[in-house]
């Protein structure tokens, strides 16, 4: 973990401002700005910690990106933070969106428009692959090592992103299959240096 | 373009409505995207209530619009608000749908991140974190995979192609906001440079 300290939301209202900001920009999705956001520009999380919420965020029901939003904001200011992240998420992006379903129905037929939409989703795509890349500089502090955590990131792309599988087999039979290995490698990380898992423990 | 169905929504339409999205929301674990197939089942070929069509333009709208992908089920509903009469109809039908599709999974996550918060030291908890990440992350890659190429080939949409991954370039070693990527991006697309329709 970094030694650097670590920067925190002032109040419910910083971080409704802050998911609202967000949402508004988040053309095609909004993770890869959420993750920059929180990581690289208000520094309230390193890599490392955003990598292991998005681990439950994305695991549970709902959208990902909307559960990191909880998942941070109760942490920080209990339910009322996590309303307020969710509310900033949506209050705002969801009058835009319905005032371009009206505008869309006049003006979506022209080429224009249509190439527009082309292009911006072609950047979006590239937004979330480069969080990845981002993402993949926190494995070689992982537990199960990064031999072990290169084969699951290219099973699982060749399953989702080539063969195009049910996510589910990925996240539940793959995943599942992760979770049984690191839970020995910690077992076994644990028996040879209690000492570590006892800072671990501290710290957390 | 075919012709939008007209519809009539009685009090029981609105809780079949509402009730659709509830249940759908407590089960999308991997993102609600992956239960457009059902919404489709329910919205279009059970009750009829919207087309094929506008589940499509819903879902692309939703993409391309600034916000969080799910803004397509306030589209859906939208849809079904506006086949049932007026903006004024559509609009509570986008609330409705919206809101019923976000409170029940909000509170699963809450309550789980919670758990997992006072649980964070548990060899279990650690191990879960752990083995997920490589996977989830992965999963992040291809979907912006398949966000890239669906729909394409490398011959005729190289342009598409070349401008996700500078995209990627950009992002990783560059310093340009990220809205500013997207906006650019619009205007190559608007100028025609991408090709296209």
């Amino acid at each position: 973990m970094s030694p650097e300290p670590r920067k925190a939301p002032g109040s419910v209202r910083e971080l409704f401002v802050f998911f609202s900001l967000l949402a508004l920009q988040g053309f095609g999705g909004i993770i890869a700005f959420i993750e920059k956001g929180l990581v690289q520009n208000k520094k309230w999380m390193t890599r490392e910690e955003f990598l292991e919420d998005w681990a439950v965020a994305r695991t549970m029901p709902g959208p990902p990106a909307i559960n990191m939003g909880i998942i941070i904001g109760s942490r920080h200011f209990g339910a009322r933070g996590a309303f307020a992240a969710v509310l900033g998420v949506f209050l705002f992006p969801s009058f835009l969106v319905l005032g371009l379903a009206v505008l869309y129905s006049s003006f979506g037929h022209l080429p224009e428009v249509s190439n527009a939409l082309r292009g911006m989703g072609a950047v979006a795509a590239g937004l979330l692959i480069a969080t990845g890349i981002k993402l993949l500089t926190a494995l070689p502090s992982n537990v199960m090592g990064l031999r072990v955590c290169a084969v699951l990131v290219v099973v699982t792309f060749v399953m989702i992103g080539l063969l195009h599988m049910r996510v589910a087999y990925a996240l539940f039979g793959l995943g599942g299959l992760a979770c049984v290995y690191a839970y020995r490698c910690l077992g076994r990380h644990r028996a040879a240096d209690p000492a570590s898992s006892r800072k671990d423990r501290g710290q957390s | 373009m075919s012709q939008d169905p007209t519809v009539v929504l009685a009090l029981i339409d609105w809780w079949r409505l509402a009730e659709n999205f509830l249940i759908l929301s407590a089960i999308s674990m991997g993102g609600p995207l992956i239960l457009l197939p059902e919404m489709r089942r329910f919205l279009v070929v059970e009750q009829g209530w919207i087309t094929n069509e506008q589940v499509t333009a819903s879902v692309a709208l939703a993409q391309s619009a600034p916000g969080p992908n799910v803004l397509f089920v306030a589209l859906l509903g939208w849809n079904v608000g506006m086949n049932a009469g007026s903006y004024w109809t559509a609009f509570f039908a986008a609330m409705l749908s919206m809101i019923c599709m976000m409170v029940p999974c909000s509170l699963i996550v809450y309550g789980a991140a919670r758990w997992v918060q006072q649980n964070a030291h548990k060899l279990f908890v650690r191990a879960f974190k752990q083995g997920m990440s490589p996977v989830v992350i992965s999963m992040l890659i291809a979907s912006g995979w398949t966000l890239a190429t669906a729909g394409t080939e490398l011959q005729a949409d190289w342009p598409i192609w070349l401008l996700s991954a500078v995209t990627v370039g950009l992002v990783l070693w560059g310093k340009i906001p990220l809205v500013l990527l997207i906006a650019i991006g619009g205007a190559l697309g608007a100028l025609g440079l991408l090709g296209g329709v």
